[in-house]
């Protein structure tokens, strides 16, 4: 039996404000270089996670500044995981669409943008919601070595 | 908290926005300010620089997508300029350059303005 040594990197608790954003990107931009991640990497965890909790506060917490959001971040030789829990209401990914830049066109706007910037810039994501209770998004990389 | 300004050059009835630091949720208001500004005061052509944007999320790209057609309409275009591979490749990521002229340098795109 093989046992990986995992890192527990760290722990970021904030309130769901945009203005915190910033310092989200902060705190996965700090682990990742400490995890010796390449820079083009690093730019796309920044970018998927900004966008898990832009999310998070728009649409768990509706915009109401009071909720809470945790990062986690831990890795080992071989995947660097970002895990996001919020309280807020719960969230059925598959009830995304596909993002339709001519439909965004007409109507002004756009939904889902996000989401998909996700799935595209991560290796996986995964959403754990439990109604009335967290939900939880998992967002990993695998780590290439050599 | 993420730093983030604009700054809007005359240029004949082209009017070029720059963008400065980081463009997010938080950020994207200062900016939706800026076109509906210039839409209120019969603006339509502009151009918008990146050159000095370090940071787009799609809240960023939104704004874009709020205000282009009207604009159109209205016999204008958002030609955008000078981006960085980074913030390139989130537009094309989404298929924005479908949608969106974009150009080297500003005098490309204030150029084209003129010739149409």
């Amino acid at each position: 039996m093989s046992v990986r040594n995992k890192n527990k990197a760290g722990e970021l608790r904030v309130k769901s404000k945009t203005e915190n954003l910033s310092e989200i990107r902060d705190f996965v931009s700090t682990n990742a270089l400490a995890a010796g991640m390449p820079a083009a990497t690093i730019d796309n965890m920044i970018l998927a996670v900004d966008e898990a909790c832009t999310n998070i506060i728009k649409h768990a917490y509706k915009l109401s500044p009071q909720g809470e959001i945790i990062i986690k971040i831990d890795y080992d030789e071989e995947k660097f995981t970002i895990t996001i829990i919020d309280y807020g209401k719960s969230f059925e990914p598959e009830r995304v669409p596909r993002p339709d830049l001519q439909k965004y066109y007409r109507e002004h706007k756009v939904g889902g943008l996000g989401m998909y910037l996700m799935k595209s810039l991560m290796d996986d994501v995964e959403y754990i919601s439990i109604p009335g209770e967290y939900n939880q998004v998992l967002l990993s990389k695998k780590i290439r070595s050599g | 908290m993420a730093e983030f300004s604009t700054s809007i050059k005359e240029n004949g009835d082209i009017r070029i926005i720059n963008l400065k630091g980081y463009l997010d949720a938080h950020t994207a208001p200062t900016l939706e300010n800026n076109f509906t500004e210039l839409i209120n005061s019969n603006k339509f052509k502009i151009v918008v620089n990146f050159e000095d944007l370090a940071y787009i999320s799609s809240a960023g790209l939104g704004v874009f997508m709020a205000y282009i057609e009207n604009i159109r309409d209205n016999k204008g275009d958002i030609k955008l300029t000078n981006m960085s591979d980074k913030v390139f490749n989130i537009f094309d990521l989404l298929g924005f350059p479908l949608l969106y002229e974009i150009y080297k340098n500003e005098e490309e795109a204030i150029k084209k303005f003129s010739g149409s």
